[in-house]
């Protein structure tokens, strides 16, 4: 089963880490792969943390990236990422989103958001840090981030030739196709 | 062709396959999405939400008695409720194939406890299946119905959360087309008085004895053999992770049907191999059978008997080892959920917040639960849907005659008082109780990610349909009609006013907190009765006096950095925060 590749997208409840792996694991099937993905929602949707987890290969069994599994991860949030990393492999790649959503108890002043998250991450693992927010504001639209972040994803996982541009066009709300293109181009290009 | 669905999206589409007429279900995480999904086969299907499990299941079993293939959908925690009329139906068996659904949470992802329903099977006498991924998910449906018909039984289909949420490919087939088999009186059969019931009990045996040949016959129960010196015998996800961790280096006896056991099959499996290991989540099910059996095996003295299970854990477990992995000193902080920004309940919990050291807070299920979390931490119990009222009603009693100032509040979500708070209510008023019931009325099932019920306006099939009217409810069941308030909870002064007058009573009293969910797609006629043109609120930092007040809102909007500063993207305008600021530091403008 080693030639199974897993990927982890991690964020905040809100933050399209869904729809995004939704179109992800579509385009992995029309290419011919068998996928198990498996989510985790419920109460994420007020604010939680939420994780999509994708895996891909000849034959799979397990939904699950384990520990130490983790080919990519993706983190649509910063403390997200540093939630995640013992799910990466050592030799593994992950990408953060250059983003900042404080918990309710950071907020209050109860906790403190960690410091230095991107520098010790960097240390122990192949770190790409992206401004998904900068990029998607230059594309013309925030909430295209997610797509932004898929596009530095297919990137990474060397799936540049999926039909992303139908993937995109079909999963998309409705007249927010072309912007979302754009945002996925901007995102792939780059890395 | 094949299709990616996720275990929930299976089950539905594997009952359209099976011929099903007729779906009910109470929504509730993991199992929420099977009925939304089966809603999409309507034009062959009908399907509805029902008040509760309960009704789901009884309505699911008339059906059935009146010719239908059909099923009940729920999770965990709802088959306690719907566990009266199983037990029974167990007895008098089916007409039309029956299925019930109940999704299992290990690991407590959105619940309130992680019970392993697979003793259900056990205690009522059912035929259990347990489909490990979205394919055995539509198949084992299918399955179910044919089953039930061939052993007049109804079938408990058991997944888990991992199963319900994963996605896996899925190959689509044709609907087979299931007339209604003629309706007949059958008295004998489904009038469950004592004296037909003893006849049913016996001729219950009589059906177990050929549930279990078929269960060692079957091969959804089958043997994967590979080598004599590790044997797993596992069943639903469990399996998939036994599969991931032993590869190939083991036999495996897979089971599909888990009630009745196929012991015949497990004997000759556990003769086969020198060592024999159960893998499987939560309770020693699988294992118990085997001890009673005297067959030797190795299950939860390795494998924890809570939690969600994972092929990291079972790795652990069996081999001791664990993956290589990266790891730095940076701890990540736990991120709780919170109310949204803009939600309606967020101006209640403010309010009994400050009120709170005077006060219980009996609390139930649902978004509204979160007004425990701090900084509100205006909920003090909530054990299970509709409990707030009667758990309240009986702690004002005690309270009340041990001559104690405190007073009983108790919260209860729209849905949930249509699902079991009602009879609770009618408690209060009956044994002339003083609890103080708010219903939150946020026009919407709103946890499990927003379904139509009777206070609505509309059904799971989109249709137009009376709204249930929660007032008359309270005042047909014995509260006072001035006893009864309705507040828009985000006017703070309302709210307050509300809560005081109440608070003055000594008869019962019922404050129904009527605004919608900010997530929620707004209906044309809550256009009409409330006020949500878009806008937003901002703070003027030079009037900003640094107190914090508005942080104590717990709004995830907004953050302090040298003063109160509100996410422009997240801020809905619903004002709370502006009402509570004592400096007018807090202004709303347009959107």
């Amino acid at each position: 089963m080693s030639d199974v590749k897993n990927i982890l997208l991690v964020g905040v409840g809100g933050q399209g880490t869904i729809l995004a792996s939704k179109i992800l694991s579509e385009g992995l099937i029309e290419a011919g792969y068998d996928v198990k993905m498996s989510e985790i929602h419920g109460m994420s949707q007020r604010g939680g943390d939420v994780s999509t987890q994708i895996r891909y290969g000849e034959k799979v069994y397990s939904p699950i990236v384990g520990e130490g599994a983790a080919d990519l991860i993706v983190a649509f949030e910063k403390m997200e990422a540093l939630r995640w990393i013992s799910h990466l492999k050592k030799d593994g790649k992950m990408l953060i989103n250059d983003f900042e959503i404080p918990t309710v108890p950071i907020q209050l002043g109860v906790e403190k958001y960690p410091e230095g998250i991107l520098d010790s991450l960097k240390a122990v693992a192949d770190t790409v840090v992206i401004e998904a927010g900068e990029i998607a504001k230059q594309v013309g639209n925030t909430r295209t981030m997610n797509i932004v972040l898929l596009g530095a994803l297919a990137k990474a996982m060397n799936l540049g030739n999926l039909d992303w541009k139908s993937l995109i066009q079909r999963n998309v709300k409705k007249g927010f196709e072309d912007i979302n293109l754009k945002a996925f181009e901007a995102g792939f290009a780059c890395l | 062709m094949k299709k990616i669905l996720t275990g929930n999206e299976a089950v539905a589409r594997g009952a359209y396959e099976g011929g099903l007429l007729f779906a009910s279900a109470y929504p509730g995480t993991p199992s929420t999405e099977i009925l939304e999904n089966m809603a999409n086969y309507r034009q062959d299907v009908y399907c509805e939400w029902a008040p509760n499990e309960k009704v789901a299941l009884e309505a699911a079993i008339g059906a059935s008695i009146a010719g239908a293939r059909s099923m009940a959908c729920m999770k965990h925690v709802g088959v306690n409720v719907a566990a009266d009329p199983l037990f029974t139906f167990a007895y008098t068996g089916v007409t039309g194939g029956c299925v019930l659904v109940s999704a299992d949470d290990p690991g407590m992802h959105s619940s309130q406890n992680e019970q392993d329903n697979r003793n259900y099977a056990s205690a009522a006498r059912v035929l259990m299946l347990e489909p490990a991924d979205s394919q055995e998910s539509k198949d084992f449906v299918k399955l179910g119905l044919e089953l039930s018909e061939k052993f007049d039984t109804p079938v408990l289909l058991r997944t888990t959360t991992r199963v319900c949420h994963s996605k896996g490919l899925v190959e689509l087939e044709d609907r087979v087309t299931k007339e209604l088999i003629p309706y007949e009186h059958k008295i004998r059969k489904y009038v469950a008085t004592p004296g037909n019931g003893k006849v049913l009990r016996v001729q219950l045996e009589k059906r177990l004895e050929e549930m279990t040949a078929f269960s060692n016959s079957t091969d959804i129960n089958c043997e994967e053999l590979a080598g004599d010196e590790i044997g797993v015998i596992s069943s639903g996800v469990s399996f998939v992770y036994a599969k991931e961790v032993f590869g190939e280096t083991a036999s495996y006896l897979k089971l599909g049907m888990t009630f009745p056991m196929p012991m015949e099959k497990i004997k000759e499996f556990a003769k086969k191999v020198k060592k024999l290991y159960v893998v499987e989540e939560m309770d020693p099910y699988i294992e118990s059978h085997l001890k009673m059996a005297g067959i030797p095996c190795i299950g939860k003295e390795c494998i924890p008997a809570y939690g969600e299970l994972n092929p990291d854990i079972v790795r652990k477990a069996f081999f001791g080892t664990a993956a290589e992995s990266v790891s730095v000193p940076l701890k990540a902080t736990i991120r709780p959920p919170v109310l949204c920004a803009g939600c309606p309940h967020r101006g209640l919990f403010y309010v009994l917040s400050k009120k709170q050291k005077k006060l219980m807070i009996t609390g139930d299920i649902g978004c509204y639960t979160l007004g425990s979390a701090p900084p509100l931490s205006a909920m003090h119990t909530c054990f299970c849907m509709g409990g707030s009222i009667s758990a309240g009603h009986g702690a004002a009693k005690v309270l009340n005659r041990a001559g104690s100032d405190l007073r009983v509040v108790s919260v209860i979500g729209d849905s949930t008082f249509f699902h079991t708070g009602i009879n609770s209510l009618m408690d209060v008023a009956y044994n002339k109780g003083n609890n103080i019931t708010i219903v939150a009325d946020n026009r919407i099932t709103a946890m499990t990610g927003h379904q139509e019920n009777p206070g609505t306006g509309f059904t799971l099939m989109g249709e137009p349909a009376v709204e249930a009217d929660i007032p008359a409810i309270c005042r047909a069941i014995g509260i006072k009609t001035e006893n009864i308030t309705v507040v828009n909870p985000l006017k703070l002064d309302e709210m307050e006013a509300a809560v005081d007058a109440a608070l003055a009573r000594t008869e019962p009293s019922v404050i129904i907190t009527k605004w919608p969910c900010i997530l929620k797609k707004f209906s044309d006629q809550d256009r009409k009765d409330f006020d949500l043109k878009p806008r937003k609120c901002v703070v003027d930092a030079e009037e900003c006096k640094k107190c914090k007040m508005c942080m104590k809102t717990g709004c995830p909007a907004i953050t302090f950095d040298g003063t109160s500063q509100i996410s422009a993207d997240s801020c809905t305008g619903c004002g709370v925060c502006r009402q509570v600021c004592k400096f007018g530091a807090i202004k709303e403008v347009e959107r």
